[in-house]
């Protein structure tokens, strides 16, 4: 029982990271007819935003000391924090929350990297075939993944999360069990509220705002909203921002779970193809239910349990219901009837 | 008969000279060609086929610095670094055989078949004569057999599975760097002696012949000093979440997780191993402990704090107290302001040992070569006296037990030395069964 209440904890935070970049896909495709093979980058970006930060907080003063050297003969340098030179014990706690601090970089910034990228490419593939929008898109996942690895290079940089953020739950005691049976890290908690937070929020906004409404009625029929007077373009070239800025949020906050390197994207772009697919092309509520569901699937496959009776079938569980799923049911588990069905 | 032209002195005359004819053109021909790629002018190029892109690329990019200073150093520029302790004196800081040396570089992208397709360039387009370097034991053994059939000599770079001089070892390849069998013979006694002979151990492997000969050779000396393996599981490579591998360890009954992972999948692991409070867990009275066997500086820095106190193994550190890594670590530090790493170091130390094997034999040819190299006993490079066994063409030498530093002094600073495990601890039989199914066969010129 221990066991499959951990795994469905584990399902639900990696659920977590397929739902909020499945959601952005699923409004692009929705509003836009676009397939974004570079939404994974903008996953990555986004976690590179938390290094960013990291990094300017981190901007040390530095002197040579005169009386210390390198193993190598040279003076050695003393490096002290600007941060922490200028705000004291301020500094050092906003250091220490570097990564929500982050927060505030990644939200205008990645709104303005979806919006210059869907005025400065994706537009002019509008009317093009599917294949050519995910080679023109892939391609450009595989530049940026490039220049953000000439500037931070390849290796993984650790973001470590709050202190205070940082310890384990005690689900068990939380749920009647014995103490210290179901522990969880509270990071990886903090991240499930936190996409259940913007998930809440995007719907919400599509729900009871003006703005989300004629953003569902262009969804609906685009030209018919476009022949009331409605410049439906520019509403959706901001909801292709509102989606860069869900995957870059999904990607600051991810970083204190899986340290980020250039690579990311691509790992999660895939899964969360899968993910749009298994929910339904163009269904936000499809999108998000099934990230959910192939969390925890993939979690429950990864069993030993399981593994002894289907060897490697943590490997390949998402793909196979990916197949089942198109076999069954080609429009998703709750897509629209016709889409992506011929 | 007086009419007959045929006697037996022209007879002699005309076989000796048609001897000497049809020899001549041979012996020239096979003095053209003795062997491929034998420089003509006064350059000779090597090639160093390093990760500059991919996963491994901050590795490879130390590891070609290394290789453009051992390039410096045998050319007579810089400070001459460890050819000034290397115990072989034939190398005089003139290039190799008085021919300055010359480089190309390949990116292995750390995948075997873009590893293959860039050596195959150098050694055909570039017409490289030794082609050296890699972070990982899949493009070793994929690079090592193109270098046999093509004949020239593979200097292998950072490869520690034991299939690279085991199974899969070739006449044309060699291998400074030190194995798993290695890294399993040198962590037991330290983990005995640091958390006793009963433990129960649960391993996380990479599913590729990397992790399972680490995996093979961790349980089975583990397994020797009392401890009990109570699961091996595969993980994906590059799965970048292990959480849904690591919940099931806790509630194994395991005391000890051991971490089969390199690079990226080992700085996530371990940070996540960390984060599900394995390392404040009490289990069976005692303190859950994690080992990462194989270590390297740049995962240090990737794993940050998380690797305070964890032990793993490590095949050099440049703060070894030894005049050749301080001569090292000096030339590395003032060329490029930063120490080198274990990668660098043993791409550094084949290049040299390459072009010593070459100046002794007197030529470039491959056989010549290869004889010099197998039961060369050399020093001064940094890992104390050492050999390199011609029955597998794998170098024995002390290896080290490092810890993750608990205070570090400075951001170089990740791990502590904790042994120098002896030589004599770490050596076994070339037909040991670890290293079992591999022929070296005969040596290939390419001509």
């Amino acid at each position: 029982m221990d066991a499959i209440l951990l795994q469905i904890l584990n399902g639900l935070d990696k659920g977590s990271a397929y739902a909020l970049i499945a959601l952005g896909l699923t409004l692009i495709f929705g509003t836009l007819g676009v397939v974004n093979f570079a939404h994974g980058a903008l996953f990555m970006i986004g976690a590179f935003c938390a290094v960013t930060m990291q990094k300017l907080l981190s901007l040390e003063k530095v002197a040579l000391s005169e009386t210390e050297k390198t193993p190598w003969g040279t003076p050695a340098e003393i490096r002290t924090p600007y941060i922490t030179d200028w705000f004291g014990d301020f500094g050092t706690v906003l250091l220490e929350y570097s990564v929500l601090v982050s927060i505030l970089l990644a939200v205008p910034l990645m709104m303005i990297v979806g919006v210059v990228m869907e005025r400065g490419l994706i537009k002019h593939f509008y009317k093009r075939p599917h294949a050519e929008q995910i080679l023109v898109t892939f391609g450009l996942a595989i530049v940026l993944q490039e220049i953000i690895k000439s500037w931070f290079g390849a290796n993984p940089i650790p973001q470590p999360a709050p202190d205070a953020l940082r310890g384990m739950m005690d689900f068990g005691a939380w749920m009647g069990f014995q103490a210290g049976t179901i522990v969880y890290p509270l990071w990886r908690f903090v991240y499930f509220l936190f996409a259940a937070g913007i998930i809440g929020a995007v719907f919400c906004f599509l729900q009871f705002t003006t703005f989300g409404m004629v953003v569902r009625a262009g969804m609906a029929d685009r030209e018919t909203v476009g022949l009331l007077g409605i410049d439906i373009d520019k509403r959706f070239t901001f909801m292709f921002g509102l989606a860069a800025v869900v995957a870059g949020l999904a990607g600051v906050m991810f970083t204190p779970i899986v340290s980020p390197d250039y690579h990311m994207g691509m790992d999660f772009l895939v899964l969360s193809f899968v993910v749009v697919v298994v929910g339904g092309m163009g269904s936000l509520p499809g999108a998000v239910a099934a990230g959910f569901l192939l969390g925890i699937l993939q979690s429950f496959a990864s069993m030993n349990e399981v593994k002894q009776i289907f060897p490697g079938i943590d490997q390949i569980i998402i793909y196979l219901v990916a197949i089942a799923v198109i076999l069954l049911r080609p429009r998703g588990l709750m897509g629209r009837k016709g889409v992506m069905e011929t | 008969m007086s009419g007959n032209r045929f006697t037996r002195r022209g007879l002699l005359k005309t076989g000796a000279t048609l001897g000497v004819g049809l020899a001549a053109p041979s012996f020239f021909v096979r003095g053209a060609h003795a062997y491929v790629n034998e420089p003509t002018g006064s350059t000779v190029t090597l090639g160093f086929n390093v990760p500059q892109t991919g996963p491994y690329a901050d590795e490879g990019a130390d590891q070609l610095r290394a290789y453009q200073l051992a390039v410096k150093h045998l050319n007579g520029e810089g400070d001459g670094g460890m050819l000034n302790t290397f115990s072989s004196k034939a190398l005089q800081g003139n290039g190799i055989l008085g021919k300055k040396v010359a480089y190309v570089t390949g990116d292995t992208q750390t995948k075997s078949d873009a590893a293959r397709a860039s050596a195959k360039a150098m050694i055909e387009k570039d017409r490289a004569v030794m082609i050296t370097g890699g972070s990982s034991s899949g493009v070793a053994v994929a690079v090592q057999g193109l270098c046999q059939e093509a004949g020239v000599i593979f200097m292998a770079g950072l490869t520690h599975s034991n299939d690279t001089t085991g199974k899969d070892r070739k006449k044309n390849g060699f291998r400074h760097f030190f194995n798993a069998y290695m890294s399993g013979a040198a962590l037991a006694p330290v983990l005995k002696d640091a958390y006793g002979s009963d433990r129960r151990a649960y391993h996380l492997t990479a599913d590729y012949t990397w992790g399972w000969t680490q995996e093979e050779s961790i349980a089975a000396s583990t397994e020797a000093i009392g401890w009990e393996t109570v699961q091996k599981v595969r993980t994906p490579l590059g799965a970048g979440d292990f959480s849904q591998y690591i919940t099931p360890v806790l509630n194994s009954g395991a005391d000890v997780l051991i971490l089969n992972h390199y690079g990226k999948d080992m700085v996530n692991s371990l940070t996540q191993a960390v984060q599900f409070g394995l390392r404040d867990k009490q289990v069976n009275g005692k303190t859950f402990e994690i080992v990462v066997p194989l270590y390297s500086e740049l995962m240090a820095q990737g794993a940050g704090e998380n690797v305070k106190g964890i032990y793993g193994s490590a095949n050099w550190d440049w703060k070894l107290p030894d005049e050749a890594t301080q001569a090292f670590t000096k030339s590395f530090g003032q060329e490029y302001g930063s120490p080198p790493s274990q990668a660098a170091q043993t791409g550094y130390v084949q290049a040299i040992l390459y072009a010593d094997a070459v100046e002794r034999a007197g030529t470039f040819n491959p056989c010549e070569v290869i004889a010099a190299l197998e039961d060369y006993e050399f020093d001064g490079l940094g890992n104390g006296p050492t050999l390199y066994r011609g029955a597998d063409h794998q170098c024995f030498k002390k290896v080290l037990v490092v810890k993750g530093a608990d205070n570090p002094t400075n951001q170089y600073d990740l791990l502590e030395v904790v042994s120098e495990v002896p030589v004599e601890d770490v050596t076994y039989a070339s037909d040991h069964p670890m290293f079992a199914g591999g022929e070296l066969g005969s040596c290939n010129p390419g001509a």
